[in-house]
């Protein structure tokens, strides 16, 4: 009985390990798989259990996006990057997806350039698997200054307080970037975005040339060369423009009752939600939001009140997650009006163009293929440099005088001797006539 | 691009993010052969889209006897029917360029745009005086700036079109595209349009050059660069 139990338990062993093990090609394993399915059919009670296993089977998340999927309603919508580039995109997602271990892969976008374009996936890392950002470099150095000379007027001009970074996985770092150039070549993480980089790439309106280290030359001066310029861009232009529609996120659910951490950080897909009706969709846009937080004035997406301590508690969290479209900003089509039951709705950005979302029942989708740049409307005119200082009034007070030269000085001596004379003169004569009055 | 090879060059410009969905390729290939008989034009091309708010235009444009100088541009909104276009004149295009907000996408829409200008000086009550107001069509704007983007913009490989002894520019069925070093040159692309640089050429330039093919200006001699 006991060798039995013990065989038995055994071979149970060695059947989990075996489940355990990861498969080559992708980092899932069987067992997670089954555990991830079996608490799914708990959660749901699907109807027919036994028939749609499978397709729940096939469904489970996988970190790869289903692009051809998504190529095909984007050619619906008409944008997109052709058949042959998206199939390569594909292949490089795979690629990238497999060497880094990401959690959630998803194509953002392609942003062109003058010389080359970047094809941007945007990445979420598995919990616990975050690489620690470098340190950056304490740039004030105390100068060392000589003991034996007399110290140099110190500046006692203090620059603004810095924003602070908003941490990995948050507001406009929630998610990770990955650049390359073509698919094909290796994929290249853009750094985390301050938000002195956001306010600079406001100001400034700069085309991209493709390569990542190239410095970025503009007035104001942008901290950071061209990655940094894309990743401040990349950020804006998701907060500007991914939508949804209504109804298919909703609020993630906090854990206890926490003041300080935004409840609007996390959001999940709302597994009640049933598709709106093309047409719909195409109508109005109220039908549309925005699931990604709006990038504040300072540069983050939670305001930091930087004048203060840091011991004292941040003060109100963003706008709400989910708000209204701005009336300037997009405009829905419809892509097909012939057969319009499988027609998918469009919506198109008017502020950032080339910005664009499909929605088709349940399934949705952002992407951007443009240049990067914000619509200005009308002529752009860069920022004008400050006028120069204006120099200090001249008056008599500063104003320099020559120095008298010598035959000045010895006209000024002898007239004073003069003076003097005279006056002792005086002094004399003053005092004869008092004699005479006797 | 032209009508025949409309289908596999849509592939091939997809890289810059606009592509046709299935529906409108279908349709304008009909619709362009179509045209193409009624208008009698030598050759049809479909050049391209133009996004408004609520809707778009698709454009097409038909080439005669002469490649250069005797086009038309024709519009439509569905890919199906399409109306010609009015020749950009100056005045059309001086009225235009004043109008810099998107297009909207009906063609029937008036701009309007008001110039005001005050008299007196600026802290007391100003008079304001409008001193001209200019109505524009949308489809004239539109012809202004299909107009516009062709003369500037359209770019041919050196070679490709030949002015006959007629002065007829046609294309020339004896090139067979640039080769790869060539292409890689920036002085063997040429501007679509009456041609403002050649004058300006010394005559040692012109030596270089043949008359046949190189009467357009090269876009190496663009400012800026």
């Amino acid at each position: 009985m006991e060798t039995e139990d013990s065989r038995r338990l055994t071979s149970a062993a060695s059947l989990k390990a075996f489940l355990l093990k990861s498969s080559t090609e992708s980092r899932l394993n069987l067992y997670d798989h089954l555990t991830g399915l079996l608490l799914k059919v708990m959660d749901e009670h699907p109807p027919n259990v036994v028939d749609v296993i499978e397709d729940m089977s096939r469904d489970m998340e996988t970190p790869l996006p289903n692009v051809s999927e998504l190529a095909f309603y984007l050619e619906q919508a008409g944008v997109g990057l052709g058949r042959e580039e998206t199939q390569r995109i594909f292949l490089a997602l795979k690629q990238l997806v497999e060497s880094q271990g990401l959690l959630r892969c998803r194509l953002w976008g392609k942003v062109l350039g003058t010389e080359s374009s970047y094809i941007v996936a945007e990445a979420e890392y598995r919990e616990g698997e975050e690489e620690e950002e470098e340190q950056s470099f304490d740039e004030n150095e105390p100068d060392t200054e000589d003991t034996e000379m007399d110290p140099l007027p110190q500046s006692i001009y203090k620059p603004p307080p810095e924003v602070p970074k908003e941490a990995l996985g948050t507001g406009a770092n929630k998610y990770v970037y990955y650049v390359c150039k073509e698919p094909g070549l290796p994929w290249v993480k853009l750094p985390s975005v301050s938000p002195a980089q956001i306010t600079a790439a406001r100001q400034i309106r700069k085309f991209f040339t493709g390569r990542l280290d190239n410095p970025v030359v503009s007035y104001p001066p942008f901290p950071g060369n061209e990655a940094n310029y894309l990743r401040a861009q990349i950020a804006r232009i998701s907060a500007g423009t991914q939508v949804s529609p209504q109804g298919f996120f909703q609020a993630g659910e906090e854990e206890g009752e926490e003041e300080d951490t935004s409840p609007l950080d996390s959001y999940e897909a709302n597994p009640d939600f049933e598709g709106l009706p093309v047409a719909e969709m195409a109508e109005t846009l109220s039908s549309w939001v925005h699931h990604v937080q709006h990038i504040l004035q300072q540069g983050r997406c939670t305001w930091v009140n930087v004048a203060v301590k840091p011991e004292e508690d941040p003060n109100e969290e963003a706008d709400a997650e989910e708000r209204e479209e701005e009336p300037d900003e997009p405009e829905p089509e419809v892509s097909s009006t012939l057969t319009s039951q499988h027609a998918v709705a469009v919506l198109r950005s008017n502020l950032w163009p080339g910005s664009c979302a499909y929605a088709c029942g349940k399934k949705f989708e952002n992407i951007y293929v443009g240049w990067g740049l914000k619509y200005v409307g009308g002529n752009y005119s860069p920022h004008v440099p400050p006028p120069p200082q204006k120099e200090y009034p001249s008056g008599p007070e500063i104003t320099e005088a020559l120095d008298p030269s010598l035959e000045e000085e010895q006209m000024l001596e002898e007239a004073l001797e003069e003076e003097q004379a005279a006056q002792e003169e005086l002094e004399d004569s003053g005092d004869e006539p008092e004699e005479d009055d006797d | 691009m032209d009508s025949n090879s409309l289908y596999y060059s849509l592939e091939l410009v997809a890289g810059s993010g606009s592509t046709l969905n299935v529906e409108q390729r279908t349709a304008l290939q009909t619709s362009l052969v179509i045209l193409k008989k009624n208008y009698k034009f030598h050759r049809v091309l479909f050049w391209g889209k133009i996004l408004g708010l609520k809707d778009d235009y698709f454009i097409a444009q038909g080439r005669g006897e002469d490649e250069l100088l005797d086009k038309k541009n024709l519009y439509s909104l569905n890919c199906m029917n399409w109306f010609l276009l009015p020749p950009a004149t100056e005045s059309m295009i001086e009225k235009v360029s004043k109008i810099k907000s998107r297009f909207i996408g009906d063609p029937s829409y008036v701009y309007e745009h008001i110039e005001i200008r005050r008299q007196g000086e600026k802290d007391e009550a100003t008079e304001e005086v409008v001193v001209s107001m200019t109505k524009v069509n949308e489809e004239s704007r539109l012809a202004v700036t299909v107009h516009q983007i062709d003369d500037e913009a359209s770019v041919v490989p050196r070679g490709a079109f030949i002015k006959s002894p007629h002065g007829l520019v046609q294309i020339s069925r004896s090139f067979g595209g640039l080769s790869h070093s060539e292409a890689g040159k920036l002085d063997n692309f040429l501007h679509f349009s009456e041609a403002k640089n050649l004058k300006k050429k010394s005559i040692l330039e012109m030596g270089d050059l043949t008359p046949a093919i190189d009467f357009l200006d090269a876009l190496s001699d663009d400012i800026p660069k």
